[in-house]
Order: C-alpha cells, then sequence, then structure tokens
C-alpha cells in the first residue's frame, strides 16, 4: 500500500514548514506555496513526510493512502 | 424499456404522445408550455417506471454543463451513496441539485431551455430525484434573472397543484462569478456557507447538500433525463454520430462573427463547419474558433470546420465540448489581445482562497497583456510558459488549469501573432473592442 502526498490549497498559507522538513518531495512555487512531486512517497521518507503533515499548522498537508 | 415501448405503442392509439422524430426535442418552437399542454406533447412523465438508471446509461447521456462526465454513472453513484447512508441516519434520501446558473459568459443555451420548456426540467429533477432517492430538489439560478426565477416558480407551483415534483423543489439565487457555479461551490451556498468552491472530498455524491449525497446535474442534462425516461435509450441515439460517446442532441451557443448567432440543438458530431452554415454563415472573415468556453481551446478556422461538435471530437483536436459554446474570432480581431483579456476575467474569477490561483492567474494575465499590448521583455514568454505549468492543478476548483489551458490553446493558435507582435510590436487590431464576453470586468480589475 503506497501513500501520496497532497496539499489542500484552500488550507495552505504558505507557511513552509513542509518545504524545510522534506526538500527532498516539497518545494516552493514563487509565492512560498508547496509543490509537491509527483508519485508516491518512497519508503525511506514516509517518516519525514509523517514529520511534514504533523508540522503543518494549517493541516494542509495529506498523507493519503493510494488506491 | 418497457415505458418507451409502451408510450410508442400509445402514441400510435394515439393517447400518448410520440416522440420528436428529429430536431429539435429540447425547445418546442412557440412560447413556454403550460403543464397541461406540456405533458400532451410528450406525455405523461412516467413515475415509477424501473430501471430509469440503467436506461440513461444505455443511451450515453453524457453531463452538458461543461465536464461531459456520464450522467447515468453519476446518477447510479449517488443513488448506491444515498442506500448506504440511509440505515445511518434518522433521515434518509440523497438531494437533487439542478444546475441552471449558467456561469460562462458566451452561453445562453440554459436560460433558453428554462424559460422556453422549464417542465421538460422539471420533469428531470423529479424522476432524477425518484430515480435516486431523493426527497429534496433545488434548482440553482444566475441571481440577476428574477424574470426566470419567478417563472419557474411559477411553473414549480403549477406542478405542485397536480402532484408532479415528487420532491419539493427549491428555487437557489447563485450570485455572478465564473466559480459560483461550480457544484461544490454550489453545495457549499446551500449548506449555509459562501459560495465558493470547496477541497475535495468530500465529493457531492459523498457528502454533499446537508451532508446527504447529491446529484449535481445541469438542467440540459436533466431535460434529456426526461425525454429518455419517456421515449427510450434507443430512440435518445438516434441523433449523434462517433467517434467516442457522442450520443444524442445537445444545445450549443454559437456567437461572435456570425450571421445568426444564438442557440441551436445539434445533433453530436455534426461538424462545425455545418453548424456555421446553419447558422447563417460567416459575417466577416474569421481566422478562428473558441470551442467549449473559457475551460474549452482556440482552433484555427479552416481547420475547424471539419471537427465534430462532440466532446471526444472536440478534445481530439485540442478543445472541448464544454458547455456547447462555439465563438467565430474574425479576422479584424488579434487573438493574442482577446486571450490577454479573458485571462485578466478570469484572474479576477479567482475566488481568493488558493495560493497559487491568487498569485499565479494575475501574473499570467499581466505576461499575457505585455505581450499582447507592449513592448514585452525577451523573456516575458518564458514566464508564461513557467506560470502556466505553475498555476495548472493547485487550486480547489479547475480555474487555474482550465485558464492554463485556455492561454495553452491560444499561444498555439496565435502563434504567429505572437512573433509578429514580439518582433513589430502590438498590431493595430488590439485597438477594437474585444469579442468575447467578459461581464462585470474592465481591464485589470472588476468593474464595479
Amino acid at each position: 500500500m503506497s501513500r501520496s502526498l497532497r496539499v489542500n490549497p484552500i488550507a495552505c498559507e504558505a507557511h513552509g514548514m513542509c518545504i524545510e522538513l522534506l526538500p527532498e518531495l516539497i518545494t516552493a512555487d514563487p509565492w512560498g506555496y508547496p509543490i509537491i512531486a509527483p508519485g508516491p512517497v518512497p519508503g525511506h521518507l514516509l517518516p519525514l513526510a509523517r514529520r511534514a503533515v504533523a508540522a503543518c499548522p494549517t493541516l494542509a498537508l495529506l498523507l493519503d493512502q493510494d488506491n | 424499456m418497457s415505458t418507451a415501448r409502451a408510450s410508442r405503442a400509445g402514441g400510435a392509439a394515439g393517447r400518448r404522445a410520440l416522440p420528436p422524430p428529429g430536431l429539435p426535442r429540447l425547445i418546442p418552437p412557440g412560447g413556454p408550455l403550460p403543464l397541461a399542454d406540456h405533458i400532451g406533447r410528450y406525455g405523461p412523465v412516467p413515475f415509477r417506471a424501473a430501471g430509469l438508471i440503467t436506461e440513461v446509461e444505455r443511451a450515453g447521456l453524457t453531463g452538458r454543463g461543461g465536464a461531459s462526465f456520464p450522467a447515468g454513472r453519476k446518477m447510479r453513484t449517488v443513488a448506491e451513496a444515498g442506500h448506504r447512508a440511509r440505515p445511518l441516519r434518522g433521515q434518509g434520501g440523497a438531494v437533487v441539485v439542478a444546475n441552471g446558473a449558467e456561469s460562462e459568459p458566451a452561453s445562453g443555451k440554459d436560460r433558453l431551455l428554462l424559460s422556453r420548456a422549464p417542465h421538460l426540467v422539471l420533469d428531470g429533477i423529479a424522476l432524477a430525484a425518484e430515480a435516486v432517492g431523493a426527497t429534496r430538489g433545488y434548482l440553482s439560478l444566475d441571481e440577476s434573472q428574477d424574470e426566470l426565477a419567478l417563472q419557474l416558480a411559477a411553473a414549480i407551483s403549477e406542478r405542485e397543484r397536480a402532484g408532479q415534483n415528487r420532491v419539493p423543489v427549491q428555487i437557489v439565487g447563485v450570485p455572478a462569478g465564473y466559480v459560483a457555479s461550480q457544484e461544490t461551490a454550489v453545495i457549499s451556498q446551500l449548506n449555509g456557507g459562501a459560495p465558493k468552491p470547496t477541497f475535495t472530498p468530500p465529493r457531492p455524491f459523498e457528502k454533499g447538500a446537508h451532508k446527504r449525497p447529491t446529484l449535481v446535474q445541469n438542467v440540459e442534462t436533466l431535460a434529456h433525463v426526461a425525454l429518455i425516461a419517456r421515449f427510450g435509450a434507443g430512440w435518445f441515439r438516434e441523433l449523434g454520430s462517433g467517434p467516442g460517446p457522442a450520443a444524442g442532441s445537445a444545445l450549443v451557443t454559437v456567437s461572435g462573427a456570425v450571421t445568426r448567432p444564438g442557440v441551436y440543438e445539434i445533433a453530436l458530431g455534426m461538424p462545425i463547419g455545418a453548424l456555421i452554415r446553419w447558422a447563417g454563415g460567416p459575417s466577416e472573415p474569421p481566422q478562428a474558433i473558441l470551442a467549449g468556453g473559457y475551460f474549452g481551446g482556440w482552433l484555427p478556422y479552416q481547420q475547424a470546420l471539419g471537427v465534430p461538435v462532440s466532446d471526444p471530437g472536440l478534445r481530439a483536436a485540442g478543445a472541448a465540448l464544454g458547455s456547447g459554446v462555439l465563438v467565430l474570432l474574425p479576422e479584424s480581431a488579434c487573438g493574442l489581445a482577446e486571450t490577454a483579456w479573458i485571462a485578466g476575467f478570469l484572474a479576477t474569477q479567482s475566488a481568493g482562497q488558493c495560493g497559487p490561483c491568487v498569485n499565479g492567474l494575475p501574473a499570467l494575465a499581466g505576461l499575457l497583456e505585455q505581450l499582447a499590448f507592449g513592448q514585452p521583455d525577451r523573456r516575458a514568454f518564458g514566464w508564461t510558459q513557467r506560470l502556466l505549468t505553475l498555476v495548472a492543478g493547485r487550486g480547489a476548483c479547475h480555474l487555474p488549469d482550465g485558464t492554463a489551458a485556455f492561454v495553452t490553446s491560444a499561444l498555439a493558435t496565435f502563434a504567429d501573432e505572437v512573433r509578429r507582435h514580439a518582433t513589430a510590436g502590438p498590431c493595430s487590431r488590439v485597438r477594437r473592442r474585444p469579442v468575447l464576453p467578459a461581464p462585470g470586468y474592465a481591464w485589470g480589475r472588476r468593474a464595479s
């Protein structure tokens, strides 16, 4: 069961925590909003992905289970 | 379907109406019919007929609001979600929303259908409600259309007295704005929130109005459902031709440089050239066609003539059916200026919720304005390309993706124009009044 990151763009306020914590998969656009690398999160990055999700002050970062 | 056979046999006996043999199917000549005359023309509403959803699936009806999603599949999903939800909650029932707000500026077909065949739409609401197990119905309309709302309110009362509504139907006025009639925005408004798109999931079919599974269908789609329920899938498919799913008829709005602009009901798959001849031909030399509205795409005129008016046909050519909008752009207009105009309009239509849309669309519109009207920095084209990839897919609704697709298609169709502007500056045609409608928009801002 793979997992993918997704942003709720309405909730996101560009605090940038996820970009700091998971630069391997999340980069900033010119306005500071996160751009997520497409595809499932590689297994070795899952702990960091969970940390980024937990750190988001607006709960805008989601770790979805892929179907 | 037994209903269809019964109505054909009944028609021969003179007691039931015959199905319309050709076109028009949806909009009868003359004014709107009172309920009794409407039933006289089309036959009684076939309530309690089993298998309507299967019949709609067999008909291959697709949504006429813009996304061309299979209507039967949507109905089945809501029916199943309603079935699952019912045991869990005190009072059950799905909700049906007929979307008639028609916020696509160049489209007029939903308003025309509602004003000329209100009971066909209301039949569709009642039948769809019965099929998906709904206990409430809503009809969303553009809130500025007071006359239309009053006319529909009268038609709903008329049906109430005749016991033809099946569920209570309430009219909801949707405020102006390109995204206010997007389906999650309508649901948000019905739930007492702002008329703005929401983040999905949950999707309306899972948890929509009043947290109930909700079927949101365009009003024209529901009018087709009312006819399929009476005359069957076989009759529906007598019109429409390939490639791909292109069954039945559709209402299209033709405007711009044509002799007789207006709403036409066509068999899907009709070539664009034949439709333009039907609309009296070009009124002045045309250069391109915008198909599908502002989430659609541009086609060079000569190349467009053989393209079938259907979602698969238009998609193969790089546009879309959308809500059935076709605008002919005359040679006397500048395609680049029109694109900058509409990109600016769409930027003002943002609900202001998603960062990439709030920041990206005005930046994109500003760059296009430079490309069209200014002496652009030589990097402006590259920046534009970069912005197109930055905004696409990054909003809660499709406003950023749709805007990016519209601009991408324009830059391909008007590539020569872009090059001429880059080397020689703005052409003389940028001075003319824009052909494409942008209600409530003045260059660079919302007009108050």
